[in-house]
């Protein structure tokens, strides 16, 4: 609200008026209050004697990991492929069982908007809220250690986020082609494949490559809590303290996550 | 034409394939099939264990039903206030981190040196997995809320900043040129000809990421790092599955309310 005021007789422009800026200088005394009390009670939990001594840690650690044991790769080769597996079939399956969630969650497509909707909404919300690492934990203890595990826990973690952008793309389609099937007297399921699909399938190709790429990310460190996976070799270097080892697993996972990264781009970039 | 037409003429019409290069769609068909039985056939499932567990699976989906919220009330209350507290700092300190990066990430204010440092910076914390990091600064400043919260606001940083910098790179010139064009100085010029324009981008931003933290948060305990998920972590390690269904259950609802609330906010300010 910019506005003119008067003092000593000479006016000058300022940007709002007089409550405003004080209702602003409030808000941003509460704020500063939220977050310095925040800040105390990290304070009063850290030992500080070790955030002192961290530097001396860190040049420690970074001292023993450098060079990295280039003579581990040989042992890396198996559980990288077992994290790209666990990525892509956990994918595979997620986007299986998101189609129909996502058929049944938007608002064009529900068979009914007061039963079936909330429930598949309840599905997206669930299954997105929890982290894959969580899921992960979950499935250990119930299915036992091991890949399966970590792709289930891919899997479930990303049925909500596919279904979620997919009925989006399903509400947002453009309803002429629809009637247009539907007036040459086609049934509900030739109208979904023929007046539908086509519409949704680029939205659908690019969320499928979208999701694998941060499903790479996330897969390599699910063998923290042993789903498989690179981040088992991770776990065990870490807990042998083979900082050489795990310097070169980290490079191995950087060198993937760009590489993914890289081709989910290239993919996304030809579909567009 | 009409010879296209008679050609076509008394045969059935089939839908056009997705992708229109036949060697392309048949390769890509082959060996995404290939690819497939190679992965399922490496992975080993213990069918015995995956069937005894399916008894605990049962179990663990009766504990949502009746989730226990009492009995450990106490310590779920500190884990959800822990990671509520290290979510808020974490997302302050990020944010006004991010800030001067996302400026100098934007092409269109910084000089080339300082753009390629800041974005070596946005691009190393965004590669970095937030666990990992996490574990690293366990190992550097022991266990507890502060490696939490510097791991979340190294985070954001990556986030933040990037997505800043490319709404600042979009920004309108004529708007920031007439700031300038009246003798501004710089920082006049980045407070009046900028930061109106990418305001509103900010703070919806930075409501997505508290969204974010507050859910990363949940499983930096794991690693040590703090937080409820340190409280989910020794449910599950007691196998008290109806505490753990209670824990699993509080985040869900604090995400959804903070989802919720973070969408009405950034609708608001557009």
């Amino acid at each position: 609200m910019p506005q003119i005021l008067t003092g000593d007789g000479t006016k000058i422009w300022m940007l709002r008026d007089r409550k405003a800026q004080f209702l602003r200088w409030g808000g941003w005394l509460v704020g500063a209050l939220v977050f310095l009390s925040c800040w105390r009670v990290i304070s009063d939990a850290t030992e500080w004697f070790f955030v002192y001594d961290a530097g001396r840690i860190a040049a420690d650690i970074g001292g023993r990991a450098i060079p990295p044991r280039w003579s581990y790769m040989d042992k890396l080769w198996e559980p990288l492929w077992d994290t790209i597996n666990i990525a892509t079939l956990g994918t595979f399956f997620a986007l299986i069982t998101a189609v129909p969630v996502a058929f049944l969650a938007a608002r064009n497509t529900t068979p009914n908007a007061w039963l079936i909707r909330p429930v598949a909404l309840f599905i997206i919300v669930a299954t997105r809220s929890i982290n894959s690492l969580i899921w992960a934990l979950l499935l250990v203890a119930i299915i036992g250690p091991g890949v399966f595990a970590g792709m289930i826990a891919i899997a479930i973690r990303s049925i909500g986020f596919c279904a979620k952008l997919l009925y989006e793309a399903i509400e947002e389609i453009d309803t002429k082609q629809v009637e247009a099937i539907t007036a040459t007297g086609a049934s509900r399921w030739q109208v979904m494949a023929y007046g539908i699909v086509p519409q949704i399938m680029p939205a659908f190709a690019g969320i499928a490559v979208f999701r694998w790429d941060i499903n790479i990310r996330e897969s390599t460190i699910l063998g923290l809590v042993g789903a498989g996976g690179i981040g088992l070799q991770l776990k065990g270097s870490l807990d042998t303290l083979a900082w050489p080892q795990v310097t070169l697993i980290l490079i191995v996972i950087f060198a993937t996550v760009i590489l993914s990264e890289w081709v989910s781009a290239k993919v996304r970039g030809a579909i567009i | 034409m009409s010879a296209a037409l008679d050609a076509r003429l008394g045969r059935a019409w089939k839908k056009p394939p997705l992708i229109k290069r036949n060697w392309l769609r048949w390769s890509l068909i082959i060996g995404a099939l290939i690819y497939f039985i190679a992965a399922l056939a490496s992975m080993e499932v213990n069918w015995s264990r995956v069937y005894e567990g399916l008894d605990r699976g049962w179990q663990f989906i009766i504990a949502f039903t009746s989730p226990d919220f009492g009995s450990r009330a106490a310590d779920i209350r500190e884990g959800l206030i822990e990671s509520a507290i290290m979510t808020i700092a974490a997302t302050v300190v990020g944010i006004a981190i991010s800030i001067p990066i996302a400026l100098g990430a934007a092409r269109n204010i910084a000089p080339l040196p300082i753009y390629l440092i800041c974005r070596t910076i946005v691009a190393l914390s965004r590669a970095l997995n937030e666990i990992i990091v996490a574990i690293l600064l366990v190992a550097i400043f022991g266990f507890g809320p502060l490696a939490g919260f510097l791991t979340l606001s190294f985070a954001s940083i990556g986030f933040l900043a990037k997505l800043l910098a490319e709404d600042i790179e979009d920004l309108d010139r004529s708007q920031a040129e007439a700031v300038k064009a009246t003798g501004a100085s710089w920082l006049q010029w980045i407070n009046y000809g900028v930061q109106p324009q990418v305001m509103p981008r900010l703070v919806g931003l930075s409501m997505y990421r508290l969204d974010i933290n507050f859910r990363e948060s949940a499983v930096l305990g794991l690693v040590g790092a703090g937080g409820i998920g340190a409280t989910l972590n020794t449910a599950f390690d007691r196998y008290e599955f109806d505490t753990a269904a209670a824990i699993i259950l509080v985040i869900i609802v604090v995400v959804m309310v903070l989802e919720y609330l973070s969408g009405l906010i950034r609708k608001r300010m557009q």
